[in-house]
């Protein structure tokens, strides 16, 4: 019951907070409420059991990604308020509602198999199992390793002055 | 009513569909990664749910979210740098006035 | 003789050929006169083995040399064999070739000394030489077909020899053009007969025809359509265009063309196929009318012609006519005779008649041309106003023309009178209305052969070297500015050999040999000294020989002792002048009519106008729908990110909601 209660309240403030990044005409209010939305679903994933993934997207997500767009945002700051709609306004909003609502109308009409959920358990120790252990996900693990060095130096060969 | 996996998902298609339109209906570069940055985060919210509640024991919708978090973290690495890249040349990060690679 | 050797005689001039073009044109090409010596050798062979054939051939009691077929392609029921078919007339025609053909050769090198295209020419020469005999020896109308092309095709190169002058590459060009007017009737004869009987051979043909198999319309027009090619390749009226100019040839090429190979072909393929022709009296007369209508119209312009060559020229085309007049004539014997003789005694009559002047003429006319070709090795020129008095330079080719204009004007004993009487006999006794006409022109030929002998020959030397216009013909590498001088041994021999065989070859035929070789027994009395005098018992050699003697007369009044003036002469028929020496302006018709008219702006405009409205058209207008396609999706692509980012999301929720419904 606590769990529903959290996560109903989790789901409202991640919604609105959602709508404000993408409404709000200040782009450096938009990037904080990102961080907000960020910080709620790291709550779902707590709500899910998902006890790493919290973590790790609090790190990731709020630590790493939020702040290097706020970094880009006061980089670029002398248009911090031209966030106008784009050359696709309307067409934007009803592919959106389109797709949310046939997702919705999807998920509500799909039959799931669903298994009782089991009491949450630590997931550290068998993520890890599953990622570097035998017939785990070892190979897509070293290849997102090199996707990252590959990501920083690309980065810092675009942004590097001439 | 309890909370299961509908919810989730649903929860998980509104967030994605707000995203959606952050991507398609602004005009601001950072704006645009930033509704990308949501979509992936909606998309997330749904790998885990459908982790806990479709297949129990197993935790590959947790990798899956874990290798989606890496490569959205190079993502947004990159794409930062190229919207620095095309500010410092151009002096504007607004996707319209960005359309030279036409014809 | 054994039938393999037979494939060697049109095989080795092609070796020949090959040898020059692939080894020594390109490795020895300082050593010029070894393609010579390998043209020659080849057709020496070739030669030999015609001669051996034709003694096989007169030995064997149904005169035929069987050789077994080959099986080139079959395609699914439809089989094409290569044959040959060595009978009578083939060997005859074998021997004439290979023989003329061999003289021309030995000729040649003299007359060609110094020429670049030395190597080149005796290439030619020699598969133009190869292509002749394949077609003498082919045994289906197909494989006949092919060698066709290819004297068409030789002749052309030859024709154009010095093709650097522009008047050279016309002539070849126009020979080319117009025989392949007459290419066309052949192949629709060729298909007309195959489509109604199933077969391109020859001997079943003629078995079919001779049968009543091909009857009707349908004979009569393949017979038409054979023709046309035959008037194509052998110059008849209205076809006959081509062969004055193709003087621009060398003058062997000349020779070789109007005596043996080129022009021979047409009159060999009636004969060949005369018994699809004697079974419709209309492709008879049609024959025997373009025959004789030919013969004197040709020797009409013959009169006025200033070149030599071309009054050679002429006069072959009249000849020709002659021989188709044979032709018509002797197979008309049939319908004229009231049945009285059946028509396959009338076939060989005429088929006897026809070759028979074709063998004469081919000697003393390559003689004369050979003789045009000394003349013009020694002056430089072919314009008869610029010689005279050569006699005195060259007695020894002055000798061999008067014999050889002896010959063709029809003076007994010499060979031309033998095969000219049979013709005038046949005609008078069949069709006598073509009987004046030939007869006319036997007068018309005996006067155009002696101006062009006493212009040449006699009076004063009038300095050679004329105009700038025919500096060109003659070949690098000797002097203008001499006086004419003899002609080396080299050329010389062919025409002493050329000039007996102009006076003997006629005597063959004294006591009926050559007509019963082909199948018409005539009636021989006695031996062959009482023929060669006996033929004053009838009255009509009289009457030949008192034309052709008036003719002679006329030119010797005219052109030696000049009791006559022939400019006065040709101011006072000036029209009839004119309209001779501009050869009733045929060429101008085709080039009007034909060409400008009809080709440029009728035909080809048409094409034209279809090419660039309906084909480009077509193209055209799908490029443009594409590129106006194009023009339109363009505007989609506006290089707006986000535009495509929407085309994305409507296209996955396309996909989602086809998924969930259809599957």
């Amino acid at each position: 019951m606590a769990l529903d209660i959290a996560f109903w309240i989790l789901a409202v403030v991640s919604v609105f907070a959602a709508l404000a990044v993408v409404l709000l005409r200040n782009i450096f209010r938009a990037a904080l409420s990102m961080m907000v939305c960020f910080l709620m679903v790291a709550g779902l994933y707590a709500t899910l059991g998902a006890d790493l993934l919290a973590v790790v997207q609090v790190i990731i997500y709020i630590g790493a990604i939020s702040i290097l767009i706020i970094l880009s945002i006061m980089f670029t700051r002398d248009v911090w308020q031209a966030s106008s709609s784009s050359v696709v306004g309307l067409p934007a909003i009803v592919a959106s509602v389109l797709f949310g609502g046939v997702v919705i109308f999807l998920t509500l009409n799909s039959r799931w198999q669903t298994a009782a959920p089991a009491a949450p358990q630590p997931t550290t120790s068998s993520l890890g199992a599953s990622l570097f252990g035998q017939a785990g996900y070892a190979l897509p693990l070293e290849i997102s390793a090199g996707l990252l060095l590959a990501a920083v130096i690309g980065a810092m060969v675009l942004v590097r002055e001439k | 009513m309890t909370v299961g996996l509908q919810h989730y998902v649903v929860l998980s298609a509104i967030l994605f569909s707000i995203g959606l339109y952050g991507t398609l209906g602004r005009r601001n570069a950072i704006v645009v990664l930033m509704g990308i940055e949501l979509m992936l985060n909606a998309a997330n919210i749904s790998l885990v749910a459908f982790s806990r509640y479709l297949t129990p024991p197993a935790l590959t919708g947790q990798v899956f979210a874990l290798f989606v978090i890496v490569v959205a973290a190079a993502e947004a690495a990159v794409a930062l740098a190229i919207i620095m890249t095309i500010y410092r040349n151009r002096r504007t990060i607004e996707v319209d006035k960005i359309d030279l690679m036409k014809w | 003789m054994p039938y393999q050797l037979a494939w060697f005689i049109w095989t080795l001039p092609v070796f020949a050929f090959l040898a020059i073009t692939l080894v020594l044109r390109p490795f020895f090409n300082h050593r010029p006169h070894w393609s010579a010596y390998a043209t020659i050798t080849a057709i020496g062979a070739a030669f030999v083995l015609s001669i051996w054939a034709l003694i096989t051939v007169l030995q064997s009691p149904d005169h035929l040399l069987a050789v077994p077929r080959i099986e080139w392609a079959v395609i699914d029921g439809f089989t094409i064999h290569l044959g040959l078919l060595v009978d009578s007339l083939t060997a005859i025609m074998l021997v004439v070739v290979t023989g003329v053909s061999l003289l021309v050769q030995i000729y040649s090198q003299g007359y060609m000394h110094g020429d670049p295209g030395y190597p080149r020419y005796f290439a030619w020469m020699a598969l133009f030489t190869a292509n002749m005999l394949g077609l003498v020896m082919a045994d289906s109308l197909l494989f006949m077909y092919v060698f066709w092309e290819g004297v068409g095709l030789c002749s052309y190169l030859l024709i154009g020899f010095w093709f650097h002058k522009k008047s050279a590459a016309d002539a070849a060009k126009k020979a080319f053009l117009v025989t392949r007017l007459g290419d066309f009737g052949f192949l629709a004869g060729i298909l007309t007969l195959y489509f109604s009987q199933n077969t391109f051979d020859i001997e079943a043909l003629r078995t079919a025809a001779a049968a009543g198999a091909i009857a009707g319309t349908t004979l009569t027009l393949a017979a038409i359509g054979i023709f046309a090619g035959a008037a194509g390749k052998s110059a008849q009226f209205p076809l006959h265009t081509w062969l004055p100019d193709a003087m621009e040839g060398p003058t062997p090429v000349s020779s070789l063309i109007h005596a043996a190979t080129m022009v021979a072909a047409g009159v060999f393929l009636v004969a060949r196929m005369f018994p699809v022709f004697a079974y419709s009296e209309t492709a008879l007369n049609v024959v025997a009318g373009i025959g004789a209508f030919t013969a004197i119209f040709a020797a009409s312009m013959g009169l006025v012609a200033n070149d030599i060559k071309r009054v050679m020229a002429y006069s072959t085309i009249s000849q020709l006519g002659y021989m188709m007049l044979a032709l018509g004539a002797g197979g008309l014997a049939a319908y004229a005779s009231g049945g009285s003789l059946p028509i396959e005694e009338a076939i060989s009559l005429g088929v006897a008649v026809g070759m028979f002047h074709l063998f004469n003429h081919a000697f003393f006319k390559c003689l004369l041309f050979l003789g045009c070709g000394s003349v013009n090795h020694a002056t430089g020129t072919f314009d008869m106003r610029y010689m005279g008095g050569l006699r005195k330079y060259m007695p020894f080719t002055t000798l061999t023309f008067v014999i050889a204009s002896l010959s063709l004007a029809g003076i007994w004993p010499l060979s031309g009178f033998w095969s000219k009487d049979e013709i005038l006999v046949t005609s008078w006794n069949y069709i006598p209305v073509w009987f004046y006409v030939a007869l006319v022109t036997v007068f018309m030929t005996a006067f155009y052969c002696f101006r062009a002998v006493f212009l040449t020959f006699s009076g004063e030397y009038r300095g050679g070297e004329p105009g700038a216009h025919v500096a060109a013909h003659s070949t690098p590498g000797h002097e203008q500015s001499h006086m004419p001088h003899e002609s080396p041994r080299v050329m010389l021999v062919p025409m002493g050999v050329l000039a007996v065989l102009s006076i003997v070859s006629g005597w063959i035929n004294l006591s009926g040999g050559f007509s019963s070789f082909l199948g018409h027994s005539a009636e021989s009395e006695g031996g062959w000294l009482q023929t060669l005098f006996g033929v004053f018992t009838h009255p009509l050699p009289f009457i030949s020989l008192a034309t052709a003697a008036a003719g002679i007369f006329l030119a010797f009044a005219m052109y030696n002792r000049k009791w006559v003036s022939a400019t006065a002469v040709g101011r006072a028929f000036s029209p009839i002048y004119k309209v001779l020496y501009n050869k009733y302006w045929m060429d101008e018709l085709y080039q009007g009519i034909l060409v400008k008219s009809f080709l440029l702006n009728g035909l080809f405009r048409g094409a034209q106008e279809m090419d660039a409205d309906v084909v480009d058209g077509v193209a055209n207008g799908i490029g443009n729908t594409v590129v106006g396609f194009g023009k339109g999706m363009r505007r989609m692509e506006t290089g707006q990110l986000q535009g495509y980012a929407v085309a994305i999301a409507v296209g996955l929720v396309a996909i989602m909601l086809g998924l969930y419904f259809w599957t």
